[in-house]
């Protein structure tokens, strides 16, 4: 049974059928660097905490997600910031600059 | 049990990484996260090449643990300080994992390696070298531990806590969104279970809730306290999430963990499942 965090990164991992799945990735930036080591949350349309990921050394991250209305949070010691999405079936890019 | 007894600061941590008979150890969702950089002088266990038997799906047994702390270097009076990422998940499956073996003095760092980072606190890569230890483990404590038979015979009789998200207890989803979606053969959750996501017990940096914020978090749901209560989720670690604030903080009397948790009841053959909110 797997619950390792996948590597988080731009290619989707293989085995993930993308015509199924309901991906959001995107990046943490600050201004138009990116974050790594940043903490983002997968909120829900109540708001609801859903999942959680570091970003990688690149500022990215992933999420499986469910096609509706979505919030992506992230924290870091240079500040927070969120971005909310429209999440449709297959793969949905977004990005999160922090305040 | 209290928060006092049970829950220690970042700050009271990085004030105690070298004081005699502490032992800190790291127990992460990302198994590779301890590579990275660790508090200085933790100690590494992989709770699914470690924790877990890899031929069956269940613990390692009582020798096997022993072996596993000695090799460590852990020994039985030392307090052992766990923390971890994503939220102290697999972090508060350990705490649960080792009173399950009996260790007595075990203790979670609040907000784990999220409020430690955070707070720009260090982080090293050098691994300590322990001496190894003669550990004693005792025979499993099944007053924590529920186990399939006893989660279909509480239906509706026992308090059952499912701490997913939302969606996975209507069954929109099956698993946390930041994994691919799978596992179970069905989706859904154990009838009568009340829905009280584990992430409810924490604020936004990983640290607890307050007592009283817990104790209404609880209560305005209908967790009876006057019946037992099962945790679960989908592989039993955010469940052991729950387990620590009812039983280690809150104080709650028969509490039990079902580590089989979806992945084992959404699968199972025969039994009832409901779905929808």
């Amino acid at each position: 049974m797997s619950c390792a965090p996948p590597e988080q990164g731009l290619d989707v991992p293989a085995g993930v059928d993308v015509d199924q799945q309901s991906v959001v990735q995107g990046k943490v930036l600050a201004g138009s660097d990116p974050v790594g080591g940043a903490f983002v949350r997968l909120l829900d349309s109540t708001g609801e905490f859903t999942a959680e990921v570091v970003t990688s050394a690149a500022g990215d991250f992933r999420f499986y997600a469910a096609p509706g209305s979505w919030t992506v949070r992230a924290l870091s010691r240079s500040g927070n910031g969120q971005t909310n999405a429209d999440v449709r079936v297959g793969i949905n890019r977004l990005d999160v600059v922090l305040g | 049990m209290s928060r006092e007894d049970s829950l220690v600061t970042t700050e009271w941590a990085e004030q105690n990484l070298s004081t005699p008979g502490l032992v800190f150890v790291e127990v992460d969702e990302d198994t590779a996260a301890y590579d990275t950089g660790h508090l200085p002088g933790a100690v590494k266990i992989n709770w699914k090449t470690e924790l877990q038997d890899q031929v069956r799906r269940d613990f390692v047994d009582r020798a096997g643990l022993e072996k596993l702390l000695s090799a460590k270097g852990i020994s039985n009076d030392d307090t052992v300080v766990l923390y971890g990422g994503n939220n102290n998940w697999f972090a508060a499956y350990a705490y649960w994992y080792f009173k399950l073996y009996g260790h007595q003095d075990v203790k979670l760092i609040d907000g784990g390696r999220k409020k430690w980072e955070l707070d720009g606190r260090a982080l090293v890569t050098d691994v300590p070298e322990r001496v190894e230890t003669t550990y004693t483990a005792k025979d499993q404590d099944l007053s924590i531990r529920a186990l399939r038979d006893e989660v279909i015979a509480a239906i509706g009789q026992q308090n059952l806590v499912d701490v997913r998200s939302p969606d996975e207890f209507s069954g929109k989803l099956f698993a946390p969104a930041h994994l691919p979606q799978e596992a179970a053969q069905r989706a859904g959750h154990i009838p009568t279970a009340l829905n009280v996501p584990w992430s409810k017990a924490a604020n936004e940096d990983g640290t607890f809730r307050s007592d009283a914020e817990l104790t209404e978090l609880y209560s305005s749901v209908g967790l009876q306290d006057d019946k037992d209560t099962i945790a679960y989720c989908r592989i039993g670690e955010r469940s052991s999430h729950t387990w620590f604030v009812l039983t280690e903080i809150l104080g709650k009397k028969n509490v039990k963990n079902y580590d089989g948790s979806w992945t084992e009841y959404g699968s199972l053959v025969g039994v009832p499942v409901e779905v929808g909110a």
